[in-house]
């Protein structure tokens, strides 16, 4: 993606020297006093691009660089303050002892696993039926599926905790209305996991099937209007021409995704607090509670790390997966 | 009339479809609705059943209350505060920085575009704990400082500063140039108008993020007094002992609404804002 900008990015320079102090333009070389001038203004412009890279430069070594570094390298600590050890690969060991880390992985494999199929499944769908020319007021659906991505998760969180309630909650009472069970959402285990399913559900899968509808929309007609002429149907073309039209554009989203609920925290900190029973437990969460409420920084650590690695791994494995379907 | 009558029978066939889309559209807005009757009624009626259909009268009663719980007023302000100095702040950031990727070419471009962009891979929990320790060793732990400074670096935004400033036209720079213009001169009067529709998704998208952000407000405050909306309204809630269900809703609807209106305003800035990330991956 980077490749692109390339060619357009490097033209500037042809006309760059001229560009500062264009009184210099046409000066002859041999004349001492705008010689000293030019290269003076040579020496600025050179200076230019370090000077606006600066602000993003410092923050960025401040803020992201440093920190990144330092938590490998407290990842091999241990103690608190002043008391800080060399610990070498004992918090590594340990994440492979820990039982909760297990659960908070498993937990968030779990819900995983349920969610981003489920999740972009439904948000193709939910393109594919927006996009069709047959259906009325195209614009107004597009707009109301998108609405929940610009909720904060926190508010969401707490809006969800109140509609899944077991007792008086919305969501069962819709459930009995059409003949179903009372779901004790946020007390059993397995149903506190798909109630962060839900959640996330509700607050992504319009964002996702905003994004599939502008890869639908640059898919050319023509391909629709020859399959049809050949005698394809609906499930054919949906196989032959769409997914295959948006593969990259549904890479993209299950990557997104899948880094996301890797990362899971905010929903199931408002909505369960981890429970019932460390259900809901994620590894985001389970860093949480090591790193501050513990203040086990050396341990925390460890399990960013552990994060990271598993974000990068997934990452690439999908991309590779789902690329190499495209040859 | 001939050529009518087909068209009418493709519109028949639309319904059904165009039915299921309201219906998803309603799962999807529902919980808005939902938020805006609880928010306006009493705390025993949140869970009345039948529910109540509309909203009641209760609005200013819920917030009168949470402004005496969380304090309501200087919670506002604070979000209000950092989102808009931390949105101002990456923007001039960005900018600066895409500027000079895209319009220069000097020693360490591909390298230090490229060490910006690999962050993008790491999660944000990572640097939890270091940023908490180096606030801590600054003194400047519960302080907006906290908040805004590890905002202020967006690599993601720099990414679409420079993609959207390559697009840019050099013959526009250089006649801006050739007048005499210096170059932030050049910046601010050629630059920053012709990429106004991206400054503005991207303002959205920063605002929006800063706004909601969660783990590191909860991370670097700890007196109430300094707490974004997000973390209190999540303490508030988290305090199963209260029972302050219309405080609690109210101020969940206070930090949704504003953006739902906004959103309704900018949509298309908005939805460019967010899908900034898709568009260009």
């Amino acid at each position: 993606m980077t490749a692109a900008a390339q060619p357009a990015a490097t033209q500037p320079t042809a006309t760059q020297p001229t560009a500062t102090q264009p009184a210099v333009l046409g000066e002859p070389v041999a004349n001492p006093a705008p010689e000293r001038a030019h290269r003076r203004a040579r020496a600025r412009r050179k200076a230019l691009p370090y000077l606006l890279l600066a602000p993003a430069l410092i923050t960025f070594g401040v803020f992201k660089a440093y920190p990144i570094i330092d938590s490998l390298l407290l990842s091999f600590t241990t103690g608190a303050g002043a008391a800080t050890h060399n610990a070498g690969l004992a918090n590594y060991r340990r994440l492979l002892d820990d039982p909760l880390f297990w659960t908070a992985l498993r937990n968030t494999a779990e819900i995983l696993v349920v969610q981003v199929p489920l999740m972009l499944g439904l948000a193709l769908l939910m393109a594919v039926g927006i996009n069709s020319v047959l259906v009325r007021w195209r614009a107004v659906w597009r707009l109301g599926v998108f609405m929940p991505a610009v909720t904060g998760l926190v508010a969401t969180g707490v809006i969800f905790a109140f509609l899944l309630n077991t007792d008086n909650g919305a969501i069962n009472w819709l459930l009995n209305a059409i003949g179903l069970p009372t779901v004790d959402w946020l007390g059993q285990p397995f149903w506190a996991r798909m109630a962060v399913v839900l959640v996330l559900t509700w607050h992504y899968t319009g964002y996702n099937a905003v994004i599939y509808l502008a890869g639908l929309q640059s898919i050319p007609k023509e391909l629709y209007e020859a399959a049809m002429v050949d005698g394809a149907g609906p499930i054919r073309r949906f196989t032959a021409i769409t997914v295959p039209a948006l593969r990259p554009v549904l890479l993209f989203t299950v990557v997104l995704s899948t880094i996301g609920t890797l990362q899971l925290f905010d929903e199931p900190y408002v909505l369960t607090g981890g429970g019932p029973d460390n259900a809901t437990l994620t590894v985001s969460m389970y860093l949480y509670q090591n790193g501050f409420r513990y203040f086990d920084f050396g341990y925390a650590s460890a399990i960013a790390y552990a994060l990271t690695l598993l974000v990068s791994v997934l990452g690439a494995v999908q991309m590779r997966l789902m690329g190499e379907r495209d040859r | 009339m001939n050529p009518k009558k087909p068209v009418n029978l493709k519109k028949l066939r639309g319904w059904p479809l165009t039915f299921v889309l309201a219906g998803v559209t309603g799962l999807s807005v529902g919980p808005f609705y939902w938020l805006v009757v609880a928010a306006t009624r009493k705390d025993d009626e949140i869970f009345d059943w039948p529910p109540k259909l509309l909203p009641g009268g209760n609005l200013g009663a819920n917030i009168d209350h949470l402004q005496h719980r969380i304090g309501l007023l200087r919670v506002v302000g604070n979000s209000l505060l950092v989102a808009g100095v931390q949105t101002l702040g990456a923007l001039v950031v960005a900018l600066l920085a895409g500027y000079a990727f895209a319009k220069f070419r000097f020693r360490g471009r591909t390298l230090l575009f490229g060490l910006l962009l690999s962050t993008l891979v790491v999660p944000e929990q990572v640097m939890l704990v270091p940023l908490f320790k180096m606030m801590m060793s600054f003194g400047l732990l519960d302080t907006y400082q906290a908040l805004i400074l590890p905002g202020l670096c967006v690599p993601f935004a720099i990414f679409l500063m420079r993609q959207s400033l390559s697009g840019m036209p050099d013959e526009l720079l250089d006649a801006a140039r050739v007048d005499g213009a210096g170059e932030f001169r050049v910046l601010w009067s050629v630059v920053v108008p012709v990429m106004r529709p991206v400054l503005a998704a991207l303002s959205i998208f920063l605002f929006l993020g800063s706004w909601n952000q969660f783990v590191w407000p909860l991370v670097a405050l700890r007196s109430p007094a300094m707490h974004t909306l997000p973390v209190a309204l999540a303490t508030l809630h988290g305090n199963k002992s209260n029972t302050d269900y219309g405080a609690i809703l109210s101020g969940t609807a206070l930090s949704t609404l504003p953006m739902m209106v906004l959103f309704l305003v900018l949509q298309r800035q908005f939805i460019s804002g967010l899908l900034a990330g898709a568009t260009k991956g």
